[in-house]
């Protein structure tokens, strides 16, 4: 571990869904540590329970027991509108479906979370330069009032890593990144968030290709709930 | 979230969508413009039986006949009053300024080469000018020396006059009424519409000349001149109750029939106002509900569009949870949109309902009165449907699940 603070602990998670006889447990007790600057990925066949520990650890559901900290709070017992607020600051999600508003510019997606931003409010001018400086970041300063439709699937899907920065969020959440690109696409992606975790970003991928778990310094398998094998990635290891 | 974060959400949220949004928006607008519309026809039918009143005359009592008809043309069988009874009226009871006998005919007029079908002919009395607030704009208005000896004497209406001699002066001229030949010895000033009674088309003669030559049946001459109608003006020093109550004493003696079965009725110009106004009360109501229930389809149309609207859009509120959207920021960006269609819809409808207001006006279709609070009301109202119909599905909105949401389809 790269720091003292873990930026995720779960102690003991579980998650129940149904009642009675129709229970299913999809996660029995998970115990995990994320550090700071970590570059995670999360792999198992489906039904694993990996898609909902990635739930949880987006603060998109809660556990039914245990505890979550992210970044040193307790979050899993927060409601519905504290969760917002934490997804808002603390999280920032790239999907496999990219997920981007229709008929909506690159630079007007990136700067959706803004309009969500509590607390104190910046000037207008501040985020728009914020997000061309996060879309060039991420390689698309030529296509800033692009719509999707205009764009490659690995544009968009830098695109939604620009949304994914635009707060500064403790961590990036990255669900199967590469799962609707083609290969090129696909390693383009993969480089972006190389080069995210080269520059200090912490990041937890979901993926069920090995090739692209291969990028991620530490990966960890699930089976029925439960996590399998916990291993550093032998050729990244720090 | 800040206000105008909200509205600049919900406003993107709807330009996105203009024709879903204009569709939207037209059930509000065609409920605005019909509240607008509605209550200024209801207004200006009261405005209409307003100058109507005023145009009547002051402190009018109406004496009518119970007639009981034969059937359509023929004479009353039973009951009436006659002619005489107007001059009883005016001599015996104490507080009337002028008593008014009308009797009226159609006839064909002629003057010179011009000839007009179906023009009205009504036979009247000394008092006519004042008690019905006509003025006389040339030469004179009949004497009662006139109707006694039933002179072939006719005044003309201002259009009539200028129908038949156009810029000449009418006065000394022969016009042929029917087939007798009357001399013009004035014209009236313009009166215009009173109700449906064109004033300034009509012909007025003495009321005996009417009774003597255009009466229609040689039996309803023997029995007595009839008269439909007898108007007495009440004098102003004098008590309206106590005038009536002595034409009542002194018609059913005349008549010698009982107060409880008297062959006339009495009226004032208090009745007519009052039913009258009950009327166009019953109008207005009415018309207040038909708009109101096109508000509420209308506010129908947009809880139904929004339904719809949470539905399509539950991936994109997924979206909006994932990256910080709380329960509440949801709900108010669909409120907001419903709010905003409804506000934007009622603005439209403002305008379409003052100038469909004005297009009934101008092209004589209807007369308007545009009344400035109706427009708040229909303003006020809109708003009132849009946060009432946009609540639910902008709730629905809000207690999505964010992960059901961002998977679905």
């Amino acid at each position: 571990m790269t720091s003292s603070q873990p930026i995720i602990q779960t102690t003991n998670i579980t998650k129940v869904y149904g009642m009675g006889d129709a229970q299913v447990r999809a996660l029995d007790g998970v115990d995990l540590e994320i550090g700071e600057n970590e570059f995670v990925a999360i792999m198992g066949p489906s039904g694993s329970g990996k898609s909902t520990v990635m739930n949880i650890l987006g603060c998109l559901d809660r556990p039914t027991s245990g505890q979550y900290f992210l970044a040193g709070e307790d979050v899993s017992q927060f409601d519905k509108t504290q969760l917002a607020i934490i997804r808002n600051e603390r999280i920032g999600f790239v999907f496999q479906s990219f997920n981007l508003l229709a008929r909506t510019t690159a630079l007007e997606n990136v700067l959706l979370p803004t309009l969500y931003n509590r607390g104190e409010e910046k000037e207008e001018s501040e985020y728009q330069q914020k997000g061309i400086a996060v879309l060039e970041s991420v390689g698309l300063g030529d296509r800033l009032h692009h719509q999707p439709h205009e764009m490659s699937g690995g544009q968009i899907q830098r695109v939604a890593i620009a949304r994914a920065l635009i707060n500064d969020p403790v961590i990036i959440l990255a669900d199967e990144p590469t799962g609707n690109l083609d290969s090129k696409s696909g390693a383009e992606i993969m480089d972006v968030l190389t080069a995210l975790h080269a520059q200090g970003s912490t990041i937890v991928m979901v993926t069920h290709e090995d090739e692209i778990a291969e990028y991620a310094q530490r990966v960890i398998r699930f089976r029925d709930g439960v996590i399998e094998t916990d291993k550093m990635n032998g050729n990244k290891g720090n | 979230m800040k206000p105008k974060k909200v509205i600049t959400i919900a406003w993107k949220g709807l330009v996105k969508n203009k024709l879903r949004s204009l569709l939207t928006m037209l059930g509000v607008i065609i409920g605005v413009a019909a509240v607008i519309i509605m209550i200024a026809i209801s207004a200006g039918a009261e405005a209409t039986i307003e100058e109507e009143i005023i145009s009547l005359g002051s402190n009018l009592i109406f004496v009518q006949a119970n007639f009981t008809r034969g059937g359509p043309g023929s004479e009353p069988s039973s009951g009436g009053l006659v002619y005489d009874d107007a001059f009883a009226i005016a001599d015996e009871v104490n507080g009337v300024a002028g008593v008014v006998v009308e009797q009226s005919s159609s006839e064909t007029v002629k003057a010179g080469s011009i000839s007009i079908d179906g023009v009205s002919v009504l036979g009247s009395t000394e008092d006519l000018p004042s008690v019905r607030d006509i003025e006389i704009a040339q030469g004179r208005y009949f004497t009662q020396d006139e109707i006694d000896r039933k002179h072939k004497v006719i005044v003309l209406g201002a259009s009539l006059a200028e129908e038949l001699f156009g810029d000449n002066p009418p006065v000394g001229q022969t016009v042929t009424v029917g087939t007798t030949k009357f001399a013009v010895i004035g014209v009236f000033a313009e009166k215009g519409l009173v109700g449906d009674v064109d004033y300034d088309a009509r012909i007025y003669m003495p009321i005996t000349v009417v009774f003597q030559k255009f009466t229609p049946s040689q039996f309803a001459r023997m029995i007595g001149d009839r008269v439909r109608l007898i108007y007495v003006e009440v004098a102003e020093d004098a008590e309206q109750n106590d005038v009536i109550l002595q034409i009542e004493l002194l018609l059913a003696k005349r008549h010698d029939v009982s107060l409880d079965e008297p062959d006339f009725s009495i009226t004032t110009q208090q009745d007519i106002i009052t039913t009258q106004e009950a009327t166009t009360e019953a109008f207005r109501n009415l018309l207040a509900w038909v708009a109101a229930v096109s508000l509420i389809v209308g506010g129908i149309g947009i809880m139904n569009i929004m339904m719809v609207s949470v539905t399509e859009r539950t991936r994109e509120i997924g979206i909006r949870q994932s990256i910080g959207a709380s329960p509440n920021d949801i709900r108010m960006q669909f409120l907001t949109e419903a709010l905003l269609l409804s506000l934007v819809g009622g603005l439209i409808g403002i305008f379409v309902g003052v100038g469909g207001s004005w297009l009934f006006n101008i092209t004589g279709g209807m007369r308007t009165v545009i009344v400035p609070s109706s427009i708040l009301l229909a303003f006020g109202s809109s708003a009132a449907v849009g946060i009432f119909f946009g609540y639910y599905p902008a709730n629905n909105a809000a207690q999505l699940d964010p992960i059901e949401a961002l998977r679905h389809e």
